[in-house]
């Protein structure tokens, strides 16, 4: 089923460029088959966050363990939402010590391009068990309208 | 705290599936996460922290058997309704981890608390272990 792509083709054949190219295609093809695909791609920003639609609205979630709601910010300007804040790390007292320490700290921010307008000020967020939801309804001006024909 | 302004490390941010359960397999049929978990001690306890982002004091089960302490929390996925998941970056899922511990916890006295999808236990060490003396005889 391979074909080495090292085996040369001609002269007027595919450069190695091009064969290193479909090696690196092949490879990954094979590994994503290898161990199954999943429908979640790895996240490269933190928090991870999923997004959900409707016609009316958009739904952003994330998870956010141990962040107080005070350390979110949320801004929407036009279509696009920033969530940002901040993870307190835990202050440790004189003599305590850590045995292992796996949770991350931090500033983080994220910024999303919505499908369409929304408005601002009918946004909601709730930070309830360390998951964040946040609802943001399609602006008015934005939702499409039917226009009716009139007779000539 | 300089560790307040840097930049959240990102690198290993993904949510760690269980794929191996030993000789036991789930009975729902749900993904299950380790969670990460922070440990510390202080002079009095160790501390055990674990995010769990999605469980509330409801639905985290602690259990103690022998010297094996395992965590088990249980996510119910929140799917809102009429609308399609338009983009994903993580799943939702139970989580599971244990712990051994050594004698020297007073496993009667465990604490353990959640706030805002962190679970925060307290194990009190015991008092100092005796020590004993072990008389060597003369053959």
């Amino acid at each position: 089923m391979f074909r080495s792509p090292f085996v040369r083709r001609g002269r007027f054949g595919r450069s190695s460029w091009t064969e290193m190219e479909q090696l690196q295609r092949e490879m990954n093809r094979l590994f994503s088959s290898a161990f199954g695909e999943s429908r979640v791609q790895t996240p490269v920003r933190y928090p991870a966050m999923n997004v959900w639609t409707s016609e009316e609205s958009v739904v952003v979630t994330a998870e956010l363990p141990g962040v107080k709601p005070e350390d979110v910010d949320i801004s929407v300007v036009n279509d696009t939402l920033t969530v940002s804040g901040s993870r307190q790390p835990d202050e440790l007292q004189e003599g305590e010590r850590y045995h292992r320490r796996e949770r991350n700290f931090g500033r983080f921010s994220r910024t999303f391009q919505l499908p369409f307008q929304v408005d601002s000020d009918q946004v909601e967020a709730i930070l309830e068990k360390g998951v964040l939801h946040v609802s943001l309804p399609r602006a008015e001006s934005d939702k499409p309208r039917k226009i009716a024909i009139q007779h000539a | 705290m300089a560790a307040e302004n840097k930049e959240l490390q990102v690198q290993d941010a993904e949510k760690q599936e269980i794929t191996n359960m030993g000789d036991a397999e789930r009975t729902r049929a749900r993904k299950a996460y380790i969670p990460r978990a922070d440990i510390y001690e202080t002079d009095d306890n160790i501390v055990v922290v674990a995010d769990m982002p999605g469980i509330d004091e409801n639905s985290v089960d602690i259990m103690l058997e022998k010297n094996v302490l395992t965590i088990n929390g249980y996510v119910d996925p929140v799917i809102p309704e009429a609308y399609n998941l338009a983009f994903a970056e993580y799943e939702e899922g139970d989580y599971q981890r244990s712990f051994t511990l050594s004698n020297q916890i007073d496993q009667d006295n465990i604490e353990a608390t959640v706030k805002s999808g962190v679970l925060r236990l307290c194990l009190p060490k015991a008092g100092p272990a005796k020590a004993r003396r072990i008389s060597v005889k003369s053959a």
